[in-house]
C-alpha cells in the first residue's frame, strides 16, 4: 500500500493494455511518405472516432455559449460535472464547445489538486530547485565558464512563488469557465437519483438540479497509511509540503514514486538531506526498470539521499517535546521490526486515494472498489451488478484508471464526445506521464517488461533501441548530457509500444512519441519527419531513425540487439579519448 | 569485444598506455593475465572513463563451467551502464572471487580462470590467498614512496555500505544520509564518531572531522605496519602494477643531477600566505612548473626511442602514499593556475586520492613528477623515473644548514636538496643543470609564485 503514486498508474496501464492500443496503428501498412503524414493521421482509426449514429440522442439545440437557456428537454442542464479540477474543467470547456448547457459543482477551490496542491505549485518549487542545483554545481558552472559566488535562497519568497502561481492558474481556470458561461455552483454535490444532483454545504445539500448527463470528477486526496500521524508541521503530505513552511535538515520521504522523487529534488536542492522509505524492493517501482536504474544513478546516488527498500513505515510520530520525528520501519514481507529512524520531518508520498465519499453512490446502487468508482472503457459508471449506469460517468483520479491531471481532462473530453453522439474510446496507452526532476523523466505506453509480456502473449517480436543525450549537440551545449531515450516497438509492424526518456526537458520531448501512438504513426513513417537542428528533439529523431523493422517476408527468429554493441564501441572510443589527456 | 579491449588498457599502467598511444595499439593485448600455473585472473574492466569501481550484477557462468573465448562471463554495472564482460581465453571458470551484488575496483581480480579442468582445485586453493572483496586488502607497508608510475586504480575495495544506520551491540547510530555517504567515502567508522547534530545525530561535518583527525597522525602511525610475519603475501593489483613498472623503468637510460637550493625566501612567503590555504607542495609544484616553462625539454619525453615528444602543457604529478601503495595526483597546467587555486586543487586531489575516487586522468596525465620525502627528515634520495615521462625530481627536507657566504662569513640558511632523475635520450646534463639553476632562482626569489 505504501509503495508509490505510480502503482495505480502502472496497474491501469497493464489492464487497459489490451483495449485501446491495439486498435489501429498496427494494422496500417507502412508505405508512407512524409507528405502523407497529415492525411493519414486524420483518418487514423486508433482514435475510434466512428461515424456511426449517435448512441444516445442529445439535444444539440444550443447556439448560445452555454447551451439553450431552456432547451435541455426538461432538464436543468445537459451536463453537470461534480468537481472543478483539471478533469472537470477540460470536460466543461469541451461541452460548451459542443453546445451543451453545462454546470460545474465545486465545494472547495476551482482547479482541484493539480492547480492548488499538486502539479502546478510543485512546478514552481522545481523551477527554483533546478536553478539552485545548477548554481551550486561548481563543476557545471566552471565548465560553462561562469563564476557564481555562494547562491542562497529566501524560503518565504520561494513559497510565495509557488502560491502565486497556483492563484494565477486558478483564476485563469475560473475566468475561462466564466467567459464561456459555465455555471459554477458552490457546494458539495451528491447524486440523489437518476440524473438528479443535490448540492450545498457539507451535510446540507439544499439545492437540487437535474441533468441529462452527470460526470463525477471529484479527484483524490493524499493517501496516508494507518499508523501515520499527520501534524502538518513535521509529518505531512504533499498538500502541506507545497506550502514550503520549512526546509528541514533531514526529511524522510515515504514512497519513491513521482511525488516523492520530485520532492527529493526540491528538498536536496534547498539543502535538506533525504531518506527514502520504499515498500517495494526497488526505488521508483512504476518506471521502466532501465530508466529507474539510470534515474537512481543520476537523481539519487550523487545526492545527499539514502534509502530503505522493502520496508513499511508502520508508525510515524510527529516531533514533540524536543523529540525528533520517529519512524518505525518493519520488513515489508515478514512484518518484523527493522529499525527506527529519527528525522526532522517526514513527507508521506504513498500515493493518492480517491475522494468519493458523500457522492451518494449508494442511491444508484454503485459500490466503490477501494474508494474508486468502477467504470468501463468509456468512463461509464458500473453498478454493483456490473451494469452500466445510464447517463453517469466518472473521470480522473476518482476512477483510478490513470491518476494524472491530463488523463482526467482527456477522459472528460472523451465523455463529452460520447454525450454529443460520437462514440469515443480514449487510448490510455497514448497518455504521457512525466516526473519533473532535474533532469526530467517521461514515458508513454508500455515499459519494456510489459511490452515483452504482451509480445509473448500475442506472439509478436519487439525491438528496443536507445539513444543517448551524450550524442546530442543541444544537450552538450547545455552541459546536460546525462540522459537516455528508449523506444520499444513491434518488429513486424513498426507500431510504437512505449517510449521512455530521462534527460533534459524529457517532459516536453515525450509528446512526439505520445502523439505518434495516439495517431497510430509507426516508426517507419515518423522517421522521415524533420527535426530542427540543433534541438533536443533530435534525440527522438535519432531514436526513430535507429529503429529497424523485420525485413518483409523474412522470418528471422533472432532479434537484432544493436544497443549493447553500440554502447561497447562508444565506451571504447570514449576510453581512448580520455586516456589521451 | 570492445569492452574487453578497454579492459586491457585499464590494467596497463600509464607508461604502457603512453606507449600504446605512440602507435603500437595491439602490442599489449595479451598482457592482461598474470600466468601462474595457467590460472588466469579475470579483472574488473573499466567500462567508462570515469568508472573507478564496478558492481557485479550477475555471473552468467558458474564455477566449473567451460568457457570459450568470447563467452560472456559476468554482467557488470558501472557508473554509466550495465555490460556483459566476455572472457578472451578458453578455460574453466575456477573460482568466483567477487560474488554477485558486490563491488570491486577497476583492475582488481574478480574471478579465476583455469586452463584445464584439473587445475580447478589448484585455482580454488589459490583463491584462499586472495582477499575477498568485502574486506580491505592486506595491509601493506606504506612508507615506500619511490616515485613510480601511478597504479591503474585505487586499491581498496568498498563493500556496498548498508543504506541505513546499523546497530552494533545494541547501540544505534543515528547519522544523516550525507554523513553516511561521506563516512563510506572517507572510510570513517560511524560507531567511533560523536554526533554534534540535533539529538546527538552524526552530521556531515562530524564525519569530515573524524576523517581529518587521523590524517594528521598518519606519517607516525604508519611506523608499525601490521603484516603477517613469516608468510608470503601476493601483490595487490596496484602493487603488481608498480612492480611491473619498476622493471620496465630499467629499459630507460637515466642519470641524475643534484642541487642545493636556499629556501629562506620561500619559507618566508609560505608563512605569509599559509593562512590563505597555500601548501608547501603547491608552492614547490608551482615553482617547478614555472621553471619548466623556460626549459620545455625537461618537460618532454621519449616514447619511441627516436624522437622528442614535447608536451603541450605542464602537468605536475606529485607522489602520495596511500593505503597499500602510492598514487600520483596531477596538478594540471601548474604554470598557469594561480597558487591559491592550485592549493585548493591539491587539497581536493589528496582528499579524492584518500577516498579512492581519483579518475584516471587525474593520476596518469603528469608530464613531470615530484616526490617529496622531506617530511620524514630525509635530506636526499634518488627517485626512479616513471616510464613515459622525461624527468622526476626528488625533494629532501628543508633544513637549517651552516653555509659560507660570498663575503667570507659563516651563516645559517634553510636549504633543501633536490635530485632530478631524467631520461638521457632526450634530456642532457646541461639541460637539467640549466633547469635547476632556474628553479633555484625562482625559489630564492619567489615573488613571482604569487603573481
Amino acid at each position: 500500500m505504501q509503495s508509490t503514486a505510480a502503482v495505480p498508474m502502472s496497474a491501469s496501464v497493464i489492464t487497459t493494455g489490451g483495449s485501446g492500443a491495439r486498435s489501429g496503428a498496427a494494422r496500417r501498412p507502412g508505405r508512407i511518405r512524409v507528405c502523407w503524414l497529415r492525411g493519414e493521421a486524420l483518418a487514423c482509426p486508433s482514435l475510434r472516432i466512428s461515424q456511426e449514429p449517435a448512441r444516445r440522442a442529445v439535444a444539440r439545440a444550443a447556439a448560445a455559449s452555454n447551451g439553450a437557456v431552456a432547451g435541455s428537454g426538461g432538464f436543468d442542464y445537459d451536463l453537470v460535472i461534480i468537481g472543478a479540477g483539471v478533469g472537470g474543467h477540460g470536460a466543461a470547456l469541451h461541452a460548451v464547445e459542443e453546445g451543451l448547457k453545462t454546470a460545474i459543482i465545486e465545494g472547495d477551490v476551482v482547479g482541484g489538486t493539480c492547480v492548488n496542491r499538486g502539479c502546478v505549485p510543485s512546478k514552481a518549487l522545481l523551477a527554483v530547485s533546478g536553478r539552485m542545483r545548477e548554481l551550486h554545481d561548481e563543476h557545471h558552472m566552471k565548465s560553462l565558464g561562469l563564476q557564481v559566488s555562494s547562491p542562497g535562497y529566501d524560503r518565504q519568497a520561494v513559497a510565495d512563488h509557488a502560491n502565486n502561481l497556483a492563484s494565477k492558474i486558478r483564476s485563469n481556470l475560473t475566468n475561462s469557465m466564466n467567459a464561456l458561461g459555465v455555471d459554477i455552483l458552490t457546494g458539495v454535490g451528491t447524486i440523489v437519483g437518476k440524473q438528479k444532483v443535490r448540492y450545498g454545504k457539507v451535510g446540507f445539500p439544499d439545492k437540487e438540479i437535474t441533468a441529462r448527463n452527470i460526470i463525477i470528477a471529484t479527484g483524490s486526496v493524499p493517501f496516508v497509511p494507518k499508523g501515520i500521524e499527520i501534524d502538518g508541521k513535521t509529518v505531512f503530505t504533499s498538500d502541506h509540503a507545497l506550502k514550503l513552511e520549512s526546509v528541514p535538515d533531514w526529511i524522510a520521504i515515504v514512497g519513491s514514486g513521482y511525488i516523492g522523487l520530485e520532492f527529493s529534488d526540491v528538498y536536496t536542492a534547498l539543502g535538506s538531506e533525504v531518506t527514502f522509505v520504499e515498500a517495494l524492493d526497488q526505488l521508483m517501482p512504476g518506471f521502466d526498470p532501465e530508466i529507474a536504474k539510470l534515474a537512481q544513478r543520476v537523481l539519487i546516488n550523487p545526492r545527499k539521499i539514502d534509502y530503505h527498500t522493502g520496508v513499511f513505515a508502520s508508525k510515524i510520530t510527529p516531533a514533540k517535546d524536543g523529540k525528533p520525528v520517529l519512524i518505525e520501519l518493519i520488513d515489508a514481507k515478514t512484518k518484523e521490526h527493522k529499525e527506527t529512524l529519527e528525522v526532522d520531518a517526514a513527507l508521506i508520498a504513498t500515493g493518492r486515494a480517491p475522494f468519493t465519499k458523500g457522492l451518494g453512490l449508494e442511491n444508484i446502487n454503485v459500490v466503490t472498489q477501494r474508494g474508486f468508482v468502477p467504470v468501463d472503457e468509456r468512463m461509464q459508471v458500473m453498478d454493483a451488478d456490473g451494469n452500466v449506469v445510464p447517463d453517469l460517468y466518472c473521470i480522473g483520479d476518482a476512477n483510478g484508471k490513470l491518476m494524472l491531471a491530463h488523463a482526467a481532462s482527456a477522459q472528460g473530453i472523451s465523455v463529452v464526445e460520447q454525450i454529443s453522439g460520437r462514440d469515443h474510446v480514449l487510448n490510455h496507452l497514448s497518455i504521457p506521464a512525466a516526473c519533473f526532476t532535474h533532469p526530467e523523466i517521461s514515458m508513454v505506453g508500455l515499459t519494456e517488461p510489459q511490452a515483452r509480456e504482451k509480445a509473448d502473449k500475442e506472439g509478436f517480436e519487439i525491438n528496443v533501441v536507445k539513444t543517448s543525450f551524450k550524442a546530442n549537440t543541444k544537450a552538450l551545449a547545455e552541459n546536460g548530457a546525462d540522459g537516455l531515450a528508449k523506444l520499444i516497438y513491434r518488429r513486424d509492424t513498426g507500431e510504437i509500444l512505449g517510449v521512455h526518456i530521462l534527460g533534459l526537458h524529457a517532459a516536453d520531448l515525450i509528446h512526439e512519441a505520445s502523439n505518434a501512438i495516439a495517431l497510430g504513426t509507426c516508426v517507419q513513417d515518423i522517421k522521415f519527419a524533420v527535426h530542427a537542428h540543433p534541438t533536443l528533439s533530435e534525440v527522438l529523431d535519432e531514436l526513430f531513425k535507429s529503429a529497424k523493422l523485420q525485413p518483409r517476408g523474412v522470418q528471422d527468429s533472432k532479434p537484432n540487439q544493436p544497443p549493447q554493441p553500440l554502447l561497447k564501441v562508444l565506451s571504447f572510443i570514449t576510453s581512448l579519448f580520455s586516456s589521451q589527456k | 569485444m570492445a569492452g574487453l579491449l578497454y579492459l586491457h588498457s585499464t590494467l596497463l599502467t600509464s607508461a604502457s598506455a603512453l606507449r600504446r598511444r605512440a602507435g603500437a595499439p595491439a602490442s599489449s593485448s595479451r598482457r592482461r593475465c598474470r600466468v601462474e600455473a595457467k590460472i588466469r585472473e579475470i579483472f574488473m574492466p573499466a567500462l567508462s572513463s570515469t568508472m573507478t569501481e564496478g558492481k557485479i550484477i550477475s555471473w552468467t557462468a558458474a564455477e566449473g563451467d567451460r568457457l570459450a573465448k568470447g563467452d560472456p562471463v559476468v554482467v557488470v554495472e558501472s557508473d554509466k551502464a550495465d555490460m556483459d564482460v566476455e572472457t578472451f581465453h578458453d578455460g574453466f571458470l575456477a573460482a568466483v572471487l567477487v560474488p554477485a551484488g558486490e563491488s570491486a575496483p577497476v583492475g582488481s581480480a574478480i574471478a579465476l580462470l583455469a586452463e584445464s579442468e584439473e587445475e580447478i582445485p589448484l585455482a580454488q586453493s589459490q583463491f584462499a590467498s586472495f582477499s575477498p572483496s568485502s574486506s580491505p586488502p592486506p595491509p601493506q607497508e606504506t612508507a615506500a614512496q619511490e616515485a613510480s608510475p601511478p597504479p591503474p586504480a585505487p586499491a581498496a575495495v568498498s563493500a556496498p555500505a548498508p543504506p541505513s544506520p546499523a546497530t552494533q551491540g545494541g547501540v544505534r547510530v543515528v547519522a544523516s544520509p550525507y554523513a553516511k555517504k561521506l563516512a563510506k567515502d572517507l572510510g570513517v567508522d560511524l560507531f567511533s564518531v560523536t554526533g554534534s547534530g540535533p539529538g546527538g545525530r552524526i552530521v556531515a561535518k562530524d564525519a569530515e572531522a573524524a576523517a581529518a583527525a587521523p590524517k594528521k597522525a598518519a606519517p607516525v602511525a604508519a611506523a608499525r605496519p601490521d603484516v603477517p610475519l613469516g608468510s608470503t603475501v601476493l601483490f595487490t593489483t596496484m602493487q603488481g602494477a608498480v612492480s611491473k613498472n619498476m622493471v620496465e623503468s630499467l629499459a630507460v637510460p637515466t642519470f641524475r643531477v643534484g642541487y642545493t637550493i636556499t629556501t629562506d625566501a620561500l619559507d618566508a612567503l609560505y608563512k605569509k600566505i599559509k593562512s590563505k590555504g597555500v601548501t608547501m607542495t603547491a608552492l614547490l609544484a608551482k615553482a617547478t612548473a614555472m621553471a619548466l616553462v623556460q626549459h620545455p625539454v625537461v618537460n618532454s619525453s621519449c616514447r619511441d626511442g627516436k624522437s622528442f615528444t614535447y608536451n603541450s602543457s605542464i602537468s605536475i604529478a606529485v607522489a602520495v602514499a596511500v593505503d597499500g601503495g602510492l598514487i600520483t595526483p596531477v596538478l594540471q597546467d601548474a604554470d598557469k593556475v594561480d597558487i591559491y587555486s592550485l592549493s585548493r586543487k591539491w587539497k581536493e586531489l589528496v582528499d579524492k586520492a584518500r577516498a579512492k575516487q581519483l579518475q584516471p586522468h587525474e593520476y596518469n596525465s603528469g608530464t613531470f613528477t615530484l616526490s617529496n620525502l622531506g617530511m620524514f627528515g630525509v635530506d636526499r634520495f634518488d627517485a626512479i623515473l616513471p616510464p613515459g615521462t622525461g624527468a622526476i625530481m626528488a625533494l629532501g627536507a628543508l633544513q637549517p644548514t651552516v653555509v659560507g657566504t660570498k663575503d667570507g662569513r659563516i651563516g645559517i640558511k634553510n636549504q633543501m636538496q633536490v635530485n632530478v632523475t631524467a631520461d638521457h635520450r632526450v634530456i642532457y646534463g646541461a639541460d637539467l643543470a640549466a633547469f635547476l639553476q632556474t628553479l633555484s632562482k625562482i625559489i630564492e626569489d619567489p615573488k613571482d609564485l604569487t603573481f
